[in-house]
């Protein structure tokens, strides 16, 4: 049976991840909370917007309503690493050799891991940031499509158009895809090497969470009273496909997705507070967490594969041990 | 979910053109003491001079929904700030939206209605449109949106009143009216309105909006025709005179005629008790095909059979509407509708509204 240790706290949890293997969790009014070896805190921006969890560096990028960008690292350390002025950093992503981006208004920031900075602007603002997982370039999502920039080189930047406010974006693992969030409830993708569409819609909410699958098979989203999970194995990716579903319920909405490190499962938080384990292949559920205070809003598996930490929209955020 | 109802936060929007005097009803917003914390969504920080961590600086994003509907807008950058000021819901207890002079106010409204996480946790309040006496006429002949904003306002604060002559002001106050049957009109200087009088007004409360504004449906109908409404004065009319002795407009009724740069136009239409058969379908569909032209709607419905008034009230293609209370003793069962947009047709609106009465 797994077993929840529980830890509450005040207020919206923005990220919930592992550093070094502790259990952080990233509040909305800046606050970041671990369990190690008791309840520690360090603070960070005067009010959390945005976090990213950078795996290759083991941190947790931040930028909030202060205007300015921290990394937190393992042990309670809150650096700051950029500043954009008084407007809201609404976003924040981390890539290769240590880079990182931020968007604040229109324009997008790349901080490279030598401090130095580069300015994108956009004719509209930048709703949502991510790298590719190959070379360096990185993606805003913006109104009408996505644009693709390449930091480290001269040179016009890639346009994708569809038509609709795009809000949040990400590569798939091998770089093949990129796939865009919407105002509407709906995700876009287009396929990187010919520029073809991938509508992916009827979402009843919008999706808000995305997650990719071991090696990219697959990519799991919330925004349905299930975990849509479209297939992306093939090399036309979900075209033409159906979407698995899993963890269905006929009374709540699915919030948050987390796949498994290494298999075929997700972990699926729902706005009850719930949270479930879902094997892909035989759609098998395994309860993790009652419903709680507040919606789910953060998880993430462990390195083990043995843990998942979780925050809520209420501040009730927690452990799952799922070997105890 | 209940809770998520009665935690929602009023939201005000402050419209008008540069140097109407929205700087200076923020300023006072944020300064005077009335007890409660606001948090405050502008496009520049720009001349606030108060210092208050809620002063948010958003870019003015519209964003056309992708359902093949023109007036479905929204305000992106809104949906944004709001999310993020609401997980931290503790710090105000209302929001002001700021919008640039030019603005268009429709976007700014929708948003309100057609982004379900601002809904579930935000409740537009009131459109509050200040207006410069002096420079009225000129906004009208050089925009659209000075009128826009009128048209869509449930407040004017007609400020700078003591820059014109009393003729002058009697005739921007008949223009704003022509505009903006429905809203209350305040005169100022140096927007020196009762705060009261623009926030927590509870215009899109559909239990409130219209008990709030007993009066609006009796004003003249402008363009179109002077007959129906002069008639049947009843219960209504008595209340409305001790609510409102600071509202000169019902003393001096517009003559249009010499009114010129007005291309909005209200139709208010009237009826006995409605066949909700006939009636539901009706405005469903005026509102689908005029949908774009409609720039605010807002009614009382009698509906037969029913032992309670139903109000309506819509922005372009979105209408939403709900039983208020119960009717009175002796109150009259009777049907009123106005809207607020251009090209109008009013006899059509008339014919077939009347067509629904049972």
């Amino acid at each position: 049976m797994p077993t929840v240790a529980p830890l509450d706290l005040e207020g919206h949890c923005v990220a919930a991840v592992f550093l070094d293997d502790v259990p952080h969790f990233a509040l909305a009014d800046g606050t970041v909370h671990r369990l190690d070896h008791g309840h520690k805190t360090v603070q960070a921006n005067d009010g959390l917007l945005a976090a990213f969890h950078d795996a290759a560096n083991d941190r947790l990028i931040t930028g909030g309503e202060d205007g300015k960008v921290f990394a937190i690292a393992a042990g309670g350390n809150a650096a700051e690493l950029a500043s954009a002025g008084k407007k809201w950093i609404t976003s924040v992503a981390a890539g290769p050799q240590g880079a990182i981006a931020f968007a604040s208004g229109k324009t997008a920031y790349v901080r490279f891991a030598d401090g130095k900075t580069k300015e994108f602007a956009h004719p509209r603002s930048v709703e949502g940031l991510a790298f590719s997982p190959k070379g360096m370039r990185f993606g805003v999502a913006r109104y009408n499509g996505a644009t693709l920039h390449f930091p480290a080189a001269e040179g016009k930047p890639v346009e994708l158009e569809w038509a609709g406010a795009h809000t949040g974006i990400t590569f798939s693992p091998d770089a093949a895809f990129l796939v865009t969030t919407m105002q509407e409830n709906a995700l876009h993708g287009w396929k990187l090497a010919d520029g073809k569409h991938m509508r992916m819609s009827g979402y009843p909410g919008k999706v808000k969470s995305l997650s990719w699958s071991v090696k990219g098979k697959w990519l799991a989203s919330s925004g349905a009273p299930a975990a849509i999970v479209w297939p992306f194995s093939s090399k036309d990716g979900p075209m033409g496909k159906a979407p698995l579903e899993l963890g269905t319920r006929g009374n709540a909405m699915v919030t948050t997705v987390a796949c498994h490190p290494s298999q075929d499962v997700v972990a699926v938080g729902y706005d009850d507070g719930m949270v479930m384990a879902v094997r892909f292949a035989d759609a098998k559920e395994v309860l993790l967490r009652r419903p709680g205070k507040g919606a789910i809003t953060a998880m993430m598996w462990d390195r083990q594969e043995r843990r998942v930490v979780f925050g809520s929209a209420a501040g009730d955020c927690g452990v799952i041990d799922i070997s105890a | 979910m209940s809770d998520a109802q009665t935690t929602q936060i009023p939201v005000t929007v402050l419209t008008g053109y540069l140097g109407a005097g929205k700087t200076t009803l923020l300023n006072r917003i944020l300064s005077e003491n009335h007890g409660k914390r606001y948090a405050v969504i502008v496009n520049e920080f720009g001349e606030i001079g108060i210092d208050n961590e809620l002063i948010v600086e958003s870019d003015e994003e519209i964003y056309e929904m992708n359902n093949g509907c023109v007036c479905c807008t929204v305000r992106g950058d809104l949906i944004r700030v709001v999310e993020g000021l609401m997980r931290r819901p503790g710090r105000f207890d209302a929001i002001v939206v700021e919008t640039t002079g030019l603005a268009d106010p429709v976007p700014v409204a929708q948003t309100f209605f057609m982004d379900d996480d601002v809904r579930s946790k935000t409740k537009l309040d009131a459109v509050v449109t200040l207006v410069d006496a002096k420079h009225l006429p000129l906004r009208l002949k050089d925009s659209r949106e000075a009128e826009d904003q009128i048209a869509f306002a449930d407040v004017v604060v007609l400020n700078k009143t003591d820059l014109v002559t009393p003729e002058e002001l009697a005739k921007v106050e008949a223009t704003i009216r022509a505009i903006n049957p429905a809203a209350r009109i305040h005169r100022t200087t140096r927007a020196g309105v009762a705060l009261s009088e623009v926030l927590d007004r509870g215009a899109f409360d559909l239990a409130r909006a219209l008990e709030n504004d007993p009066h609006f449906l009796e004003a003249h109908d402008d363009h179109h025709d002077h007959d129906h409404d002069h008639h049947d004065h009843d219960g209504h009319d008595h209340h409305h005179h001790d609510h409102d002795g600071h509202d000169h407009h019902h003393h001096d009724h517009a003559h249009p005629s010499d009114i010129h740069d007005v291309t909005v136009q209200s139709v208010s239409l009237r009826g006995g008790e409605m066949d909700p058969k006939k009636f539901f379908p009706w405005i469903e569909k005026v509102t689908q095909m005029e949908g774009p032209n409609i720039l605010r709607l807002k009614g009382i419905i009698a509906l037969k059979g029913d032992d309670e008034r139903y109000v309506i009230q819509g922005v372009h293609m979105i209408i939403e509407g709900d039983h208020q209370r119960a009717w009175k003793d002796g109150e009259k069962h009777e049907s009123r509708l106005v809207f607020i947009g251009r090209e109008l047709d009013a006899e059509r609106l008339r014919n077939s509204f009347e067509a629904c009465q049972v």
